[in-house]
């Protein structure tokens, strides 16, 4: 970078660095502690939710294996060819 | 404020002293983008308060990070969701320039994050940051040679 560069660059910072703040409101970390804790609140449940909707769908499964029993074979629905009589 | 927040209570005073280190400069930055001058700065002091909400939200979680940089990301990464809000600006300093060439300039000059950094937060080729940075500072010069 040519040192025109650098000068043009320290003029915008300054620039930038220039201007009155504006005011920070008093109750900023209060309210954003509440919001931030509601947030938190929501991703437990929506995680509590996730977990028993899998704990649900694991037990269903296991019901539904225990009764229907998928790896037997199936009876054959079709009968030998009768030979010989 | 010593409990209230649930079992959340025990990183309060930490949050809120880090707050009251930071907001200052936060607050400053959120306002050059959304260009909003400084006795009015209604989008920058939400758009921080929602940054510091998931900051607080992710307290336990930084371990090692800086909750600065950490806001800082959050912050910026809300504000180019929602930049067509801000496109016209509110009379600040860079209200001649597009939400992404604030954010931009903001990042690289204000702030002093490498190119490949400002790149990654906002997700775009670090050729396309360059671009943007030396479209930005040129109008930015034009305005005030204009004004």
């Amino acid at each position: 970078m040519t040192a025109s560069a650098d000068r043009r660059e320290e003029e915008i910072r300054r620039l930038l660095e220039s201007r009155p703040h504006p005011a920070v409101p008093a109750d900023l970390a209060v309210g954003a502690a509440a919001h931030g804790s509601r947030l938190l609140r929501r991703r437990r449940t929506v995680r509590r939710l996730a977990w028993l909707l899998l704990l649900a769908a694991a037990a269903a499964f296991a019901v539904w294996a225990a009764l229907t029993q998928p790896w037997h074979t199936p009876p054959a629905g079709v009968a030998p060819p009768l030979e010989g009589w | 404020m010593e409990r209230g927040y649930g079992d959340h209570g025990d990183f309060y005073a930490e949050f809120e002293a880090f707050v009251a280190g930071a907001a200052g400069r936060l607050l400053q930055l959120a306002a050059l983008l959304t260009a909003e001058p400084p006795a009015d700065a209604v989008a920058a002091r939400r758009l921080l308060s929602a940054a510091l909400a998931r900051t607080y939200a992710d307290w336990r979680r930084l371990r090692g990070d800086d909750p600065y940089a950490v806001t800082r990301a959050e912050l910026c990464t809300a504000f180019a969701r929602t930049a067509w809000r801000h496109h016209r600006g509110r009379g600040g300093v860079l209200a001649a320039l597009s939400p992404q060439e604030r954010l931009v300039l903001v990042l690289r000059v204000y702030e002093g994050v490498a190119e490949e950094q400002v790149a990654a937060l906002l997700g775009v080729p670090p050729d396309r940051v360059r671009a943007l940075h030396h479209r930005a500072a040129t109008a930015l010069r034009a305005h005030r040679a204009a004004a």
